[in-house]
């Protein structure tokens, strides 16, 4: 296996995905008393592509997912999906954060729990969470919350102010 | 398979467990074909709860997320704090923070030592690791003033310094754990009816590891040589030279099972010990907090703006947090993950096929909260008879095979 350094994973990802990226950041940090560096890639891309950013990624190295952060910013539900690829030798790992924005009136993505299967919990809770639907998803059920959960109510959404609220809504 | 959800009257706040939940197995005469996970009953909603506080009571709230990771979340909620807003951390502030991060290594490793003996039925060695465990609380409750909670992060640094009176001390806690390690290793790996339990029990492949995204010891146990201090190191790991340990460095092969997570929680310990002494050996003079004014430190952070992401090897996996900020007072994302979220899909193969007596070890093997099983749901596929086992029975079937092995 070939490691990367994070410019030239980014140049790759660039090359072998016309018309995916929408933004990228590499935000580089140091650490210790010898400074030495490690560095996070922020990247946003389009949702149709995305699927096809981690088959891409899976060339590489079977790239491990960590969770996927989602936000509601009013206007859109945005996810963050957390990657990190070249884990297994000091100072190689790059963290991969693939940022995709969904419509928030029917937010929708392609599930890849096919492609790695450890992402099946988190999406889970995304759906329950956001409302978000992924296309594919093997496992329905709540994960979180329990299963007579009113089904309209998204929690993490951010018209959701807290307890008081859902209990009058339910009531 | 039932699909009913149990109520698991655990919690929902207790200093030991992280998330209760259930498991509901469905068994063809003494074997396990399948499981199914309910987990949720602890959800506390934290994350919604940080919208509503600044940055540094999200530390405090982080910390409590859980009690025995309550250095690690807030060392990876600082971190990503740091990151997103650029924040340089002293140099004698990483240090610091990794000693604290590896006693408690030290003793999380020792507890769940204790917990898997207890499981296999040798309450005896309950006791003696939890004995040997005292030493490191003692020396946390010295640094830092608390024996779990520790209250020592913040952002930009440590609210502590370690002074030359401490180094001693920790010098001495040090070689206690030296002389401990015998007899950890004694009784943990080199005892056969130990071996006899849990050599072949629960096994998850290395595929498995990988595509079931699992991490800490549970997926170093199967030959993933995956650790955030090694790949990805951070503070004062970036100075040191760490390795990821694998079974293999003990018994010369990997199965992926009960035993080898054994392995790499036992040598683990033994790291932690060389990793502090090299920290209290190297440690930097200088300051332990970039800015000691908090509503300076306030101040700046409600100015800042941009996205980070911050990880930690707990003594579980690696923690993850991510956090946004917008020039707010509250961040706009806070994201958190604990090493069990993503050490729950690897349960199903792990139990697949195992004996219903096996069941205590092997979920305690990825080392959950010790509630999760508090109770089990059983259908007898010939039967279709359901009856709810208590942990206390599990308990007594498990420890009924230790007895029927050492016949």
């Amino acid at each position: 296996m070939k490691y990367f350094n994070p410019e030239e994973l980014l140049s790759f990802l660039k090359e072998n995905l016309p018309e995916t990226i929408l933004d990228s950041n590499i935000l580089t940090r140091k650490a210790g008393v010898k400074q030495e560096e490690f560095h996070q890639i922020w990247l946003e891309v389009k949702k149709e592509r995305f699927r096809d950013t981690v088959k891409m990624l899976m060339s590489l190295q079977f790239p491990h997912i960590a969770i996927i952060a989602g936000n509601d910013t009013g206007e859109s539900v945005d996810l963050t999906y957390l990657f990190s690829i070249f884990y297994g030798e000091k100072f190689k790992e790059i963290s991969l954060n693939i940022k995709v924005s969904l419509d928030r009136e029917k937010p929708s993505i392609e599930s890849i729990t096919d492609l790695i299967p450890g992402a099946q919990t988190t999406e889970r809770e995304i759906k329950e969470m956001f409302g978000v639907e992924f296309v594919g998803l093997p496992e329905m059920r709540n994960i979180f919350l329990p299963e007579d959960f009113p089904k309209n109510i998204f929690p993490f959404r951010k018209d959701q102010k807290g307890l008081d609220e859902l209990v009058q809504k339910e009531s | 398979m039932s699909k009913t959800t149990y109520k698991i009257p655990i919690g929902p706040i207790h200093p030991s467990l992280e998330e209760p939940m259930t498991f509901n197995f469905e068994i063809a005469g003494e074997r396990i074909q399948s499981v199914d996970l309910l987990p949720g009953d602890n959800h506390r909603g934290i994350e919604f709860m940080g919208r509503n506080r600044n940055i540094v009571q999200i530390i405090y709230l982080a910390e409590r997320i859980c009690g025995i990771c309550s250095a690690s979340h807030p060392f990876a909620f600082c971190r990503a704090v740091e990151n997103a807003a650029g924040i340089e951390v002293p140099p004698r502030a990483e240090y610091i923070r990794v000693v604290i991060a590896e006693l408690e290594r030290i003793h999380s490793h020792i507890l769940w030592a204790g917990v898997a003996a207890l499981e296999l039925g040798f309450s005896s060695l309950l006791y003696l690791s939890w004995k040997v465990r005292e030493e490191v609380l003692d020396l946390l409750e010295l640094l830092t003033g608390n024996r779990i909670n520790y209250g020592i992060f913040m952002i930009g640094g440590v609210r502590r310094d370690i002074t030359e009176e401490h180094i001693p001390r920790i010098r001495k806690t040090l070689e206690y754990y030296k002389d401990a390690y015998q007899t950890l290793e004694d009784v943990f790996l080199k005892d056969p009816s130990i071996a006899l339990r849990t050599k072949g029990v629960g096994i998850l492949t290395y595929e498995q590891a990988l595509k079931l995204a699992s991490v800490g010891p549970t997926a170093r146990a199967s030959g993933v040589k995956k650790d955030v201090r090694q790949d990805q190191p951070y503070s004062a790991y970036a100075d040191l030279d760490i390795k990821a340990i694998t079974p293999d460095v003990f018994s010369g092969e990997v199965n992926g099972d009960v035993y080898d997570r054994i392995i790499v929680r036992v040598l683990e310990v033994f790291q932690s010990v060389q990793i502090i002494e090299q920290c209290i050996n190297n440690l930097p003079e200088g300051d332990i907090v970039s800015e000691p004014k908090l509503a300076k430190l306030l101040g700046t952070l409600k100015k800042a703006k941009g996205e980070g992401v911050g990880r930690h090897e707990a003594p579980r996996g690696e923690v993850i947090h991510y956090v946004k900020l917008n020039e707010s007072e509250n961040p706009e994302v806070w994201k958190a993950r604990a090493p069990t979220y993503n050490n729950l899909m690897p349960w199903m193969p792990m139990l697949e096929n195992q004996e219903v007596a096996d069941i205590p070890i092997v979920i305690a093997s990825i080392d959950p909260c010790i509630g999760c099983m508090d109770r089990v749901t059983l259908v007898d596929s010939q039967t279709n008879k359901k009856e709810v086992l208590t942990r206390e029975e599990l308990i007594k079937l498990s420890v009924a095979k230790t007895r029927r092995i050492l016949k």
